[in-house]
């Protein structure tokens, strides 16, 4: 039976560095910050392993979450009365503002990457299976948490709802900008979001902004734009990712291949089988694979050993760029001296892409690929944000690739196969391509 | 990454050329949940499943010089034509994939027949293929008002996933 959602008697407010408060006003989001599933996001990092490059990059899930939450209530705010927007779906934003990143894990981008897992399947099943997210949506009702997993995954038919958490310039990129950049200590990332809220307008599809704002939605699209390149695409950061894989991919080689291991990789060991369950979902967290990643320092396997100290003291893996005629005549042979030499390739020579990361730029209208950001012009119509600035359309058409080939330098320096060593540095260092950029925060 | 590159350059050279943007990004996405071996993360968006790895990841090819994009202007949009270059077969050579050639013919070439605006029809009928087909007839018509699919074209979307099976 509907239950339905109470105001609270008094309202909560929770300090924030990057929104200042966070207010809370209905008992149905502060019992939903209340459950375990939800608290479980304070041990998991916003931002991954960027904390080896940016030290303040300790945020969590959990911070962000509260933060798209405010975000979301400001926008509903500024629509409320207004055409388009229906009062009665606010109580679907907020929850779905709030809950838009439960279903992520430990380190989850290189976790589902080995795991063949993703965490909007998570995301799902936290709030429609048997859980308290999803005991604390059913009092609006039993399609209630169906509508909140909807919206997250854009499925829902209320676009202009979806828009407001998953559109070009959404409740959820706008913390993260800001947030990533006050924890990480960056100047970039900075954007005026009153402004954009304040000419933030409903219509029947998406959120669009008023033309007179066109400036704010300049200034957030060169935020977006610095940040991917300076903090989310750092080189150091994708090291440690490359690392993290590695040692997430070599225990699973060992498993396969009927290792006995010291440390038992209890807490993985549906997700070999691949018949995890939620439970078994819900209780990793960032602690218990820095626990494991403590013990297999002590494997009897020497690659594992070495790839968990590396990841625990920042040993991390150097880099240099590649092209075209590095990939056509030189990364056969590279991988072959690699062997020759007795240090495995498939662990300690491996190609990044920016396509390896999570992330994305802004794209423009291309026919009907991704929904664009749309101005409100003073007759009425739409235009697409590119077509207006010129700034916009010249990032937009900036190069948005890398490759980073990373290999361990020290061993390169090391003693042992001086010949073999000597061709691999002539090949990764020679070539005007081919230059070892600054690595360091 | 390169075995992930070089299955893209394998699907692009049985396909042919590719014109459009979302004509390629259906196409991949069927031809996974048609059981190519194919890695590119979907999630769905405003036009249907839509893969910004696989943007990014056709930009590098581009740029890497293994796949050309031509871009034409058209009425209030651009078009993107995509073909394999010749170093991107010699690419793909080098990295001696292994790709169900056959399958993979079958399907891209069969795809490439369709429109994109049927493709996206496809690709949101697969997406939501865990459902009863009523409820998948009733999500298109939800999420796709504008683009008026009739049941016909329904019909006509499963005989072919049907027929590629």
């Amino acid at each position: 039976m509907k239950e339905g959602n109470r105001k609270l008697q008094e309202e909560k407010v929770f300090k924030d560095p990057v929104h200042r408060y966070i207010h809370i006003r209905d008992e149905l989001i502060w019992d939903l910050i209340g459950t375990r599933e939800f608290q479980r996001l304070r041990r998991i990092r916003q931002l991954g392993t960027t904390f080896l490059t940016f030290h303040g990059a300790e945020h969590t899930r959990f911070n962000h979450s509260m933060g798209v939450y405010e975000i979301m209530r400001r926008i509903i705010e500024v629509f409320d009365g207004r055409p388009h927007w229906q009062q009665e779906e606010r109580l679907l934003c907020l929850s779905a503002a709030l809950l838009h990143d439960i279903g992520h894990g430990p380190y989850s981008h290189s976790f589902e990457k080995v795991f063949q897992t993703d965490h909007e399947w998570w995301t799902r099943k936290i709030i429609t299976e048997d859980t308290e997210v999803n005991q604390v949506l059913r009092r609006m009702g039993d399609n209630f948490p169906q509508d909140v997993a909807d919206v997250i995954e854009k499925t829902h038919p209320n676009k202009l709802v979806v828009s407001m958490i998953s559109s070009q310039i959404d409740a959820d990129r706008m913390d993260y900008l800001q947030r990533d950049a006050y924890y990480t200590g960056v100047s970039y990332g900075h954007f005026d979001m009153e402004r954009i809220l304040r000419v933030m307008r409903p219509t029947e599809d998406q959120a669009v902004i008023k033309n007179t704002g066109m400036h704010a939605v300049e200034d957030y699209i060169m935020s977006r734009y610095q940040m991917y390149w300076q903090v989310y695409f750092h080189p150091v950061t994708r090291s440690a990712e490359v690392i993290l894989s590695k040692i997430l991919q070599r225990v699973k080689k060992l498993r396969e291949d009927g290792h006995t291991f010291f440390q038992q990789p209890y807490h993985f060991q549906r997700f070999f089988e691949g018949t995890q369950t939620l439970e078994d979902y819900l209780c990793l967290d960032e602690s218990v694979i820095t626990y494991y990643f403590q013990m297999w320092q002590f494997e009897d396997d020497s690659i594992l050993q070495d790839l968990c100290e590396r990841f625990l003291n920042r040993r991390l893996f150097k880099f240099v760029e590649f092209s075209q005629n590095f990939l056509l005549n030189k990364w056969t042979r590279l991988q072959e001296l690699f062997r020759e030499a007795g240090v495995d390739p498939d662990y300690y020579l491996v190609i990044d892409s920016s396509s390896d990361l999570p992330y994305d730029f802004y794209r423009p209208g291309e026919e009907e690929e991704r929904m664009p950001i749309h101005l409100l012009m003073p007759n009425g119509r739409l235009r697409e944000l590119s077509r207006e600035s010129d700034l916009v359309e010249a990032i937009s058409g900036k190069k948005r690739t890398d490759h980073k080939l990373y290999y361990p330098k020290e061993w390169l320096e090391s003693p042992g196969h001086k010949e073999t060593k000597q061709e691999i540095k002539s090949m990764l260092f020679s070539g005007n391509e081919q230059v070892e950029p600054e690595q360091e925060a | 990454m390169l075995p992930d590159h070089a299955k893209l350059l394998a699907l692009l050279q049985d396909a042919g050329e590719v014109v459009g943007r979302k004509k390629w990004q259906k196409i991949v996405y069927i031809s996974k949940k048609l059981q190519l071996p194919l890695q590119e993360k979907y999630t769905y968006h405003m036009y249907g499943p839509y893969s910004e790895e696989l943007s990014m990841r056709t930009e590098e090819l581009c740029s890497l010089g293994f796949v050309t994009e031509i871009k034409e202007a058209k009425a209030g949009y651009y078009q993107y034509r995509y073909q394999l270059t010749e170093e991107g077969d010699t690419f793909l050579q080098n990295m001696q994939l292994d790709w169900p050639r056959r399958e993979a013919k079958k399907i891209t070439s069969r795809l490439n027949e369709y429109s994109a605006k049927f493709l996206e029809l496809v690709s949101t009928v697969l997406y939501f293929d865990e459902l009863p087909k009523e409820d998948v007839k009733e999500k298109v018509h939800k999420l796709k008002k504008s683009q008026n699919y009739s049941d016909e074209d329904m019909e006509e979307a499963w005989q072919l996933i049907d027929s590629l099976k």
